[in-house]
């Protein structure tokens, strides 16, 4: 049966809150309603869900939803909510109602909802807690309960119990997300039953902290689980990330279910022969690898293989498709971006050389390994499915129609993550719309070109302008105090 | 390397080679993992092997034993056949060896599980 939800983000990474939502619900094939439009400035939406169960499917996914509310009533202020909540009881309708004041012509907030919801809580069997959850304000324990005690009215009649009560109650105050200008009263208030946590918890146990192998450009946790959710992984599905690095984006969608291929040009980090990243680590342990975080995480049997490999080159049958590729491509910063190649013409090497010879490398572009990557998701990847990888870019450049593009590709989602003043990178999603693959030569204009160069001309500008200003100051500062000396001399 | 990624890397990163498949195994060292085993993926992954590869290979590496040379045609429902696949698939690992271009004769080193595909720059001008 239809119902309405209450879904309550966590409030960071909003610009992908949507991207995941939207990859989820298509994924498992939810409708959904919305009761109210969703607003970046409100870290929840009010929707309506076909059934639990599709609330808990939602929740086992994402890793920006906190929790997920079966709503009883959405008011202005404390009083209006149990005004609305005491006529629920009685609405036997088996529907939401409008109740509309005279004085207020605000319909969001006077809604009210069928009495099932509030009755089938109400078993005497059935024990409850109620909690209180402020957003952008803190209120003490005693206050807390004071709120829970106003619930005195609901016809609750099984015992109280405070751990793992049947019956959880939730109630919401909402002082806004700007923590410098919190108001003294709420701006929305909500009250239901809760029914699920998202995935919060996995960003602390997929912690790059507590994680055996780590690089320098490890993804962290919680991007790395949004990726898998936009992927759209489900068990058994077959997974590439051709810049696989120290294999974080393979533990997050092995943790989905995929069974997970990666390769990479860098010998010593498949090796994990690599410098160590962490602070005062001097070798790598022995036990350090890709495989070995796979068996941390108890997901190793999905482990497939990684393989040292040049990505501008070809590798993998023609015929093989993934269902998903999902991948962080070096942006020349703090990763180079390289292919094996020599400047140098007819070069040669020598058989007695030829054993342990490390190939030299010459530069490839951002724009040359976007192109690589989408050409080769357009033929390798399953019908349908998606290639995920983040996009460096210089924030005032951007251009959507500028992005990287493929007739066979269809961009479904871009989200950006501000990196700094001035740069980003946009995790871009595309899902494969046509099979007939023609290979698209490099465009020589793509906006990421140079984006290192940019990067760091435009780090040494601002540095350089830091520089004068604060010289500036400090110049007029001693103007300043010269001229005070000399005024008290005067005086 | 597991024989489900023999069977799908090729060799056409070199000049001159067309197709470059299969490559041929060369195993000094070969240890069984244990993995646990899942029927829905054995299942959705032997549409994409290529079986005949894959029985050679296990043959050259000495772990053919109870493969069957065809595909049970209704293999999903066989799960004696599944989980003899999914031992060749996934718990034999050459750790040691090496892979060999069929076209060129090119070696290219697997050390501690891993396949090196890289080319030398004199490979690739």
């Amino acid at each position: 049966m239809w119902r309405r939800y209450l879904m309550w983000f966590a409030h960071e990474h909003v610009d992908f809150r949507h991207a995941e939502m939207q990859s989820i619900l298509s994924m498992f094939d939810i409708p959904i309603k919305f009761i109210e439009k969703p607003c970046i400035k409100k870290p929840y939406w009010v929707v309506e869900l076909p059934s639990e169960d599709h609330v808990r499917i939602i929740a086992s996914r994402s890793v920006l939803v906190k929790n997920c509310i079966e709503l009883w009533s959405h008011a202005k202020c404390e009083a209006q909510l149990h005004d609305n909540l005491k006529i629920a009881i009685k609405n036997i309708s088996g529907q939401w109602v409008s109740q509309l004041a005279s004085d207020d012509n605000d319909l969001t907030y006077s809604q009210i909802c069928p009495s099932e919801l509030i009755t089938a809580c109400c078993n005497p069997s059935k024990s409850f807690k109620v909690d209180v959850e402020t957003f952008c304000k803190h209120f003490s324990m005693r206050e807390k309960v004071d709120k829970i005690e106003n619930f005195s009215y609901l016809p609750l009649e099984g015992p109280v119990k405070l751990k793992n009560p049947d019956i959880t109650l939730s109630y919401l105050e909402f002082y806004g997300v700007d923590p410098n200008n919190v108001p003294e009263q709420p701006y929305d208030v909500f009250f239901g039953r809760w029914i699920a946590d998202g995935q919060r918890d996995l960003i602390q146990r997929h912690s790059l902290k507590r994680r055996q192998f780590i690089g320098n450009t490890s993804m962290d946790a919680q991007l790395s689980l949004i990726m898998a959710n936009q992927a759209q992984v489900l068990p058994g599905d077959i997974l590439l990330d051709p810049f696989v690095g120290s294999g974080s984006l393979l533990v997050a969608a092995g943790h989905f279910g995929a069974h997970v291929w990666g390769s990479d040009i860098d010998f010593m980090m498949l090796h994990a022969r690599s410098r160590p990243t962490r602070v005062g680590q001097k070798v790598r342990k022995k036990d350090e690898s890709i495989k070995g975080n796979m068996k941390q995480y108890g997901i190793e049997s999905r482990y497939l293989d990684v393989v040292v490999s040049d990505f501008s080159l070809p590798m993998w049958r023609d015929d093989l498709r993934f269902d998903a590729i999902v991948t962080d491509p070096p942006y020349g910063v703090r990763e180079p971006t390289e292919r094996i190649g020599i400047e140098r013409e007819n070069y040669t090497l020598s058989d007695q050389h030829l054993a342990n010879h490390i190939p030299s490398k010459v530069e490839y572009g951002l724009p040359h390994i976007y192109s690589d990557l989408l050409n080769f998701a357009a033929r390798h990847l399953e019908m349908g499915r998606r290639l995920v990888c983040w996009y460096p870019l210089v924030r005032d450049e951007y251009k959507e129609d500028e992005l990287p593009s493929h007739p066979c590709l269809r961009l479904v989602a871009n989200s950006e993550q501000v990196l700094s003043k001035l740069t980003a990178r946009r995790l871009l999603t595309y899902e494969k719309v046509h099979d007939d693959v023609p290979h698209l030569p490099v465009d020589p204009n793509a906006m990421a070109h140079n984006f290192r160069e940019k990067y760091f001309n435009m780090g040494e500008m601002t540095r350089k302008e830091r520089k004068e200003k604060r010289a500036a100051e400090m110049s007029a500062n001693a103007v300043g105090k010269a001229q005070n000396s000399e005024h008290k001399k005067h005086s | 390397m597991k024989l489900i990624t023999h069977n799908m890397l090729t060799s056409k990163c070199l000049k001159g080679v067309v197709t470059g498949y299969p490559l041929a195994i060369n195993a000094t060292d070969v240890k069984i993992s244990e993995v646990d085993f899942n029927p829905e993926f054995i299942s959705r992954i032997i549409p994409k092997l290529d079986w005949e590869v894959l029985w050679k290979a296990a043959e050259s590496i000495g772990h053919s034993e109870g493969l069957p040379q065809t595909i049970d045609p209704k293999f999903e429902d066989n799960e004696e056949f599944l989980r003899k696949a999914h031992k060749v698939l996934l718990e034999v690992e050459v750790e040691e060896g090496y892979l060999t271009c069929p076209e060129s004769g090119r070696q290219f080193p697997i050390s501690k599980g891993i396949p090196n595909m890289l080319l030398t720059e004199a490979e690739v001008q």
